[in-house]
């Protein structure tokens, strides 16, 4: 595939629009700074559509112009998902006859944030746009720790019910909190001796699933997730792991 | 540029079972009586020095993320040399009586175990409790002052033409905070709701000074609300429009943030009397005996509460669960009346939370907004705009602003909380604050007026749905009447979550009342504001 450019109404016409706001008063000044900024961003033939004062110090702009920049998307490597979307009867089935028990699930929300709204939409019976939450899954056992859970409490949690996954949420964050709280958890997992027995899973707005790898999880889950996709991912990813540390068949005599 | 709205309430519009009505009051007076008797019986360490502030006690010991409020050194020093089942002003009023100085220099000496509270006998008792009556009077006076204030300051300056529109800033920083509060007054907002870091709501103590390091909120200090107040009060002398102020009486410190909310003259608060048990899982004694002693500070400030139905629509389905805001909503106006709240000071809240893809989606948000504004033809209702199902497509989220600003129109909603069209994506830009007050202003200007002339059709969907929902909060009174309030929330009854009497954050610091308890605080507000 050849290099392409955004798409107004004709091909390669690079056409985009943006909005922003300047710390200027509206005037001809405030509206050539938009159109050199706009330039800046690589938008030849900038033109302000609209400009309005907010204020006496600042001023709104929506500005039109054809971008110099293209993009190969050849050249992106991107995580296709490596997991299948399972129905609640697949998962049920899979988790019954691989586990031959309840998957365990631990969910918490670690450090300050009191916002459980991420955790509980994916745990909580009720769910989230439509997609029940894991609690609806009969063969799934689901301990919600609720929101300012230290990794030691989720340590012991952990170890005390013999969880199959652990599910970390982080809604609201400043200055990289989120990050670090999910480093925290990994770590008190790896102190334990834990780490390799769960399936670890980190959420929130803030992150996307690039970041697994940097952080040390197995899966991370961005914007828009739903329920299901975390319990697909779930029942896929346990019942791997159980399968892969079942010992040989003895071969038939 | 606003025009004159030509508000009004439009009641009577839709042929509801008033008899159903009338049964959802009784039920909900019965389900509240033990609530009402947990708070005669119980009190807290957050009221008790809710009461210490309202006397003048104040500021911190020690400094830097060290600092303890001097409120919470008295309580707990007091609490460990005679308890708090007679209440903290006593003990505290026989330190200030026998030497240890003014009230700010007792309290201090109380803080730094330099004076060891005691209880005192004969004379000494007498001395005290003299005191501490003729404090609490200037006390109460004060409470009473931010009313009188206001409606001097509105009187001269000036009211704001409803429905009031209400934008919320959360910088972190207060010093950030009031130019884009000034900001947007200017164009057009009425009502500046200061959002509180996260995390407050379960803190034990309240944060002192001006404070600028708040997490995706602004932490609600007494100083932050008087630097925001004198703000909004310049800016509103020039707009010849009075500009609302409102803050979150809510998390541990409930009565604390009342207490001050009214001393620095905010002049509505979110207060929901059930809202923390269930969503922030706070002990449901320490809330409910809270809930009661804030709201009689804000019935005799003035002060409009805000109570947080909407939440109810964001975690669960907002068709399938209509009828649980509109329980809660009975539930928060009987609590309110206990506590001398008048039907004008009760901002009941709802929410327009329903899937965009159910068919008639806007005629059901008509009939459940209809609906409340029925039930509740005297309050100034608070209407909540789309947040669940704001997806990240600005575009349509503009639009979904504007219907529910349309739907608020139709249906006379008082106080209208302002939707942003990059809600969920992150804090509002200030143009996105911009653009919101812009949609109002279109809106409401051209439709307010429509609520006065509009009918429904009788038997029509609108009508067929709206009692439908109240037959569904009547049958579900019942059955949390059948079983009692505390039963209820522990079967999970409400937002399906489950909450029992002695779990949750904070059940340590309720305490019983002994049959000696003292609080002159408490007895002047009760006879100044009616309750028994």
């Amino acid at each position: 595939m050849p290099a392409i450019k955004p798409y107004g109404d004709s091909t390669d016409d690079g056409l985009v629009q943006v909005s922003f706001t300047l710390p200027i008063g509206e005037s001809e000044r405030a509206r050539q700074s938009a159109l050199k900024f706009a330039e800046s961003m690589g938008l030849q033939r900038a033109q302000v559509q609209h400009m309005k004062a907010m204020g006496p110090d600042f001023t709104f702009f929506v500005v039109y112009g054809a971008s110099i920049h293209t993009v190969d998307p050849d050249d992106i490597e991107i995580d296709e998902r490596d997991f299948p979307q399972l129905t609640s009867q697949e998962i049920n089935r899979m988790i019954r006859e691989t586990l031959k028990r309840q998957l365990v699930v631990v969910g918490a929300c670690t450090g300050t944030d009191a916002h459980t709204v991420g955790l509980d939409a994916i745990l909580s019976m009720k769910g989230y746009a439509g997609d029940k939450g894991l609690e609806y899954f009969g063969e799934m056992r689901v301990l919600n720790l609720g929101s300012q859970v230290t990794p030691e409490e989720v340590v012991t949690v952990v170890r005390d019910e013999q969880a199959d996954a652990v599910l970390i949420s982080q809604v609201v964050t400043q200055r990289d909190a989120h990050i670090v709280h999910l480093e925290q958890v990994r770590d008190a997992l790896e102190a334990a001796g834990l780490r390799d027995r769960v399936v670890l899973i980190g959420g929130g707005p803030r992150f996307s699933a690039e970041q697994a790898a940097e952080l040390g999880y197995d899966r991370i889950f961005g914007r828009a997730t739903k329920p299901s996709d975390v319990a697909s991912y779930l029942t896929w990813a346990v019942t791997e792991r159980a399968k892969a540390h079942e010992p040989e068949a003895a071969p038939a005599s | 540029m606003r025009t004159e709205r030509q508000f009004s309430r439009p009641i009577g519009r839709l042929q509801v079972d008033v008899d159903a009505i009338a049964e959802c009051r009784a039920l909900a007076a019965d389900i509240s009586a033990p609530v009402d008797e947990l708070a005669r019986s119980r009190t807290t360490v957050s009221l008790e020095r809710a009461c210490l502030r309202l006397v003048g006690v104040d500021g911190v010991e020690g400094e830097g993320t060290e600092a303890v409020p001097i409120p919470n050194r008295v309580v707990d020093e007091v609490r460990s040399a005679v308890g708090l089942e007679c209440g903290v002003l006593i003990p505290f009023f026989h330190a200030v009586e026998s030497g240890c100085g003014d009230i700010p220099s007792a309290a201090r000496a109380v803080s730094s175990g330099e004076c060891r509270p005691e209880w005192p006998e004969g004379l000494d008792l007498d001395l005290a409790t003299e005191r501490a009556r003729k404090e609490a009077g200037i006390a109460v006076d004060l409470i009473a002052s931010a009313a009188t204030q206001r409606a001097e300051v509105i009187e001269r300056v000036g009211d704001a033409p409803k429905p009031w529109l209400y934008l919320i800033v959360a910088t972190g920083n207060i010093h950030e905070d009031i130019p884009q509060a000034v900001a947007a007054a200017r164009n057009g907002c009425d009502i500046i709701a200061v959002i509180r870091s996260t995390g407050q709501s379960l803190l034990d103590y309240v944060p002192y000074g001006a404070t600028t390091d708040g997490f995706a909120g602004t932490y609600a200090t007494q100083e932050n609300f008087r630097l925001m107040r004198a703000a909004l009060d310049e800016v509103g002398e020039e707009l010849g429009r009075y500009i609302r102020l409102t803050n979150y009486a809510s998390g541990l410190c409930m009565p604390e943030i009342a207490a001050m909310a009214a001393m620095e003259r905010l002049d509505m608060m979110l207060n929901d009397c059930m809202y923390g048990i269930i969503f922030r899982d706070i002990n449901m004694q320490r809330t409910f005996v809270d809930q009661n002693f804030s709201r009689m500070v804000h019935s005799l400030a003035g002060i409009i509460i805000n109570t947080g139905e909407d939440n109810y629509l964001t975690t669960a389905n907002a068709v399938d669960s209509a009828h649980t805001v509109l329980a809660s909503q009975f539930l928060n106006e009987r609590l309110a009346l206990s506590a001398g709240l008048k039907a004008e000071q009760m901002g009941l809240g709802h929410a327009f939370e329903i899937d965009p893809s159910v068919p008639d989606q806007i005629m059901l948000e008509i009939a459940h907004a209809q609906l409340v504004r029925e039930c509740f033809p005297d309050a100034p209702l608070k209407y909540m705009p789309p947040t669940k199902h704001m997806t990240g497509n600005i575009f349509q989220g503009f639009l979904y602003d504007g219907m529910f600003n349309l739907v608020g129109a139709l249906t006379g909603q008082d106080i209208i909380l302002l939707g942003m069209l990059t809600e969920g994506i992150h804090t509002p830009f200030l143009s996105d604050r911009d653009l919101a007050l812009e949609n109002a202003g279109y809106v409401f200007g051209g439709a307010t007026a429509l609520a006065g002339e509009l009918r429904f059709e009788a038997g029509g969907l609108v009508e067929r749905r709206a009692n439908q929902v109240l037959e569904e909060t009547r049958q579900m009174l019942h059955k949390v009447a059948d079983i009692g309030m505390f039963a209820a929330i522990e079967a999970g009854m409400f937002a399906d979550t489950v909450r029992t009497p002695e779990g949750g954050k904070g059940l340590d610091g309720v305490i019983e009342r002994a049959g000696g308890y003292v609080n002159p605080i408490e007895d002047e507000l009760k006879t100044r504001v009616g309750v028994k």
